[in-house]
């Protein structure tokens, strides 16, 4: 092995002393180490494992000077708040702000997930996550035949605007910022938000949260979709640009690995496909005429936190520095606002298991941590009983007093990045890097993320990093505690929370109510506008919250649009 | 005489996006030899019957982690009942609170698979019940 050294000054005879003592340290750890894997490889090694990361990547037995000493450190690894961003997104990370506890919740109606958004609130949450339930997700109105049986089981429905207001009665909007998981309706959505806001007398430039509105990681893991992949990176540039101009500190999208790695895909497949899909938004803007700077500063994103703690931190450190470089690099933006990678971060719901419950605290509190190392900006730590069913208040309150032991406890905050320098977590965020870049070459030779969609390429390569993993667990050769080692006889019981029927009872009573009492001339005339200006190929946003003004409901909404840009069909393989 | 290949639908019903189980199970089931059909997402109870009349299955395996179990299962139990495949083992898995496994058992329908399950153990489960009631009948 060789390395490279500048040459030194001429005529600075202590610079060239200092490289001779660089030269000399490294020769010295090269033969040192070499004596080091003789000594290893004479020794026996465990058999209960193959050394490798959740998502199969090799793990040496050590790390050195020696696979770091390529990085320069300015250009590769700086400092927070500066490009590369591989430290963090701001100069001052926690010191100046702790990371946003973020609890994803919603069930059974508007009215019941109101009252535990007050509870979390009183408990010292401090921004509210919506989850809705399938109906919603898919564009539907509670008592459409189609969601039978589904109605508030998974999250809140919500139908119309009355829903919206239902959910954030007595909430401020102007105060509390609201994260939305919505993607195919998002548009919908994110105008049932503004809408309420307006009725609370907040506008739209007042309003501050986000909505996932990443309709490319549907088609690819999350599945909950509408219309076909052109039309719907259409609406989704409607909202950049329309709320640009009206709601600026609005996130307008979160660009999301979250669901492609709860599919199947290993860390550096979620890291790669989502950042892809990221590009191909920002290229959809550019295409559209804006100028990245305008709408780049509003993009964010959502990562995964997994069980493999330090490929995790490196994830989050290499996503920033990926990002930041092909921001300014290849898409011209300038300002760093637009380069700087903005994250949530999601404890990995797939590792939960059934068995032995309560175990599933600590996997959340050590993939929590590792959040907090990699420096994510908000996070959501996920209940012990998730796999089970939607979570009790008690297993919520555990999960939210697990970030706070983290964040006033542990000390961890006290020191911004305190993982760089490591060799390991270095070299690992330069080997992830690199793989993602190899991923990007292959995703560009497919003809890009749409193309890819359509071939069932991201879907296969999920599908096949699922069963490996399956694989792994039921050969034995992965280890999972109390479900292919260490199981118990008998279980331990724990309470779980049951959705009945009555949500999509009092869901079909709220509809008919409303059906009734509405204004329906202004509801057609405003829909009718909708599916003219999809046809007329016209911004949405404003035609949208017109007819969402008028109490049209979601299902409407939907099939308004649907007659202009028709359904998006699964290419179906497994 | 050859024994014929099991013929399985494996279904996704209603509005859940969550296939990660199904296409795993899909595949370790064809891998053990098995003929299998698997819908894709989103599909309604009379598609999955109309599918697995038309397919001949002896097994429809539904994936259901909505929560939607109590509604979903049964209605594909009735309309197979309806089209007369009476003999066709209706299994699954999900996420499927304890209790409501004993209830949907006790209507019929056959073993459900929570989080956590090896692969081998439902492809068992099917073999063995193909031999105890289906192996003879048709060829």
């Amino acid at each position: 092995m060789s390395h490279v050294v500048e040459p030194p000054v001429p005529g600075s005879a202590d610079l060239e002393r200092e490289v001779e003592r660089r030269r000399r340290e490294l020769a010295d750890l090269e033969a040192k180490l070499a004596a080091w894997e003789a000594t290893a490889a004479a020794t026996p090694q465990r058999e209960d494992t193959d050394f490798t990361t959740v998502s199969g990547q090799p793990v040496r037995a050590l790390y050195t000077p020696l696979d770091t000493r390529d990085d320069d450190y300015v250009q590769d690894v700086g400092l927070p708040g500066e490009y590369p961003f591989t430290r963090g997104p701001y100069a001052t990370m926690y010191r100046t702000r702790l990371w946003t506890k973020r609890l994803f919740s919603g069930f059974a109606t508007a009215e019941e997930t109101n009252e535990r958004y007050k509870f979390l609130l009183a408990r010292g949450t401090t921004g509210l996550s919506v989850a809705f339930d399938f109906p919603t997700l898919m564009g539907y109105d509670s008592d459409d035949p189609l969601c039978e049986g589904e109605v508030g089981k998974c999250g809140v429905a919500i139908s119309s605007l009355a829903d919206m207001e239902t959910l954030f009665d007595g909430i401020p909007l102007d105060r509390v910022s609201v994260s939305m998981t919505i993607n195919g309706p998002a548009i919908m959505l994110y105008c049932f938000l503004l809408a309420a806001a307006e009725n609370q007398g907040v506008p739209s430039e007042k309003v501050t949260g986000t909505i996932q509105n990443d309709i490319l990681k549907e088609y690819q893991a999350q599945h909950a979709w509408i219309y076909p992949p052109k039309p719907a990176l259409k609406i989704i540039t409607d909202i950049f640009e329309w709320s640009a101009a009206h709601a600026p500190k609005f996130n307008t999208i979160s660009i999301s690995g979250y669901h492609i790695r709860e599919a199947g895909a290993t860390a550096v497949e979620e890291l790669a496909f989502t950042l892809k899909n990221g590009f191909a938004y920002v290229e959809e803007g550019i295409a559209r005429g804006l100028d990245p700077d305008e709408f780049a500063p509003r993009l964010s994103f959502f990562w995964d936190v997994h069980n493999d703690f330090f490929e995790e931190i490196a994830k989050f450190r290499a996503g920033r520095r990926i990002w930041a470089r092909h921001m300014r690099e290849i898409y011209g933006a300038k300002r760093p606002e637009s380069w700087r990678l903005r994250t949530h971060a999601q404890t990995a719901g797939v590792t939960l298991t059934a068995q032995q419950p309560h175990n599933n605290i600590v996997r959340v509190a050590y993939q929590g941590l590792a959040a907090v190392l990699g420096g994510t900006q908000s996070l959501h730590t996920n209940a012990m009983d998730e796999t089970l069913a939607l979570p009790t208040e008690y297993a919520v309150r555990i999960a939210l007093r697990t970030q706070q032991i983290l964040a006033f406890e542990t000390g961890v905050p006290n020191t911004i990045d305190p993982l760089a320098g490591s060799y390991f977590v270095e070299g690992m965020t330069d080997e992830l890097e690199r793989q993602a870049e190899e991923i990007f070459a292959e995703i560009d030779d497919l003809g890009g993320v749409v193309a890819g969609i359509e071939s069932g390429y991201f879907q296969a390569r999920i599908a096949r990093s699922a069963r490996r993993f399956q694989e792994e667990v039921e050969a034995g050769s992965r280890l999972i505690v109390g479900v292919n080692s260490f199981e118990e006889e008998s279980e331990s019981d724990i309470e779980i929370l049951r959705i009945d029927e009555s949500a999509g009872e009092a869901q079909h009573r709220r509809l008919a109510e409303l059906r009734r009492t509405r204004d329906s001339a202004a509801v057609e005339r405003t829909l009718a506008a909708l599916t003219a200006a999809a046809t007329a190929d016209d911004n949405l946003m404003p035609p949208m919250l017109d007819a969402v003004r008028a109490y049209a409901t979601l299902g409407e909404i939907r099939s308004a649009l649907e007659k202009v840009y028709g359904r998006f069909k699964e290419p179906v393989a497994f | 005489m050859a024994e014929r290949k099991i013929r399985v639908l494996v279904a996704k019903p209603g509005l859940d996006g969550h296939d990660r189980g199904a296409k795993v199970i899909a595949a370790s089931l064809r891998d053990a030899g098995m003929e299998v059909i698997y819908t894709g997402l989103h599909q309604t109870p009379e598609k999955i019957a109309a599918t697995a009349l038309q397919e001949d299955v002896d097994v429809v395996a539904l994936s259901i982690l909505s929560g939607a179990h109590m509604t979903l299962f049964p209605r594909v139990q009735n309309l197979l009942r309806e089209s007369g495949m009476d003999d066709v083992l209706i299994t699954g898995g999900g996420i499927i609170p304890e209790e409501d496994v004993e209830a949907l058992q006790a209507l019929g329908i056959g073993r459900l698979f929570g989080p956590g399950t090896a692969t081998s153990e439902a492809t068992a489960y099917i073999r063995e019940w193909f031999q105890e009631n289906q192996s003879d009948d048709r060829v």
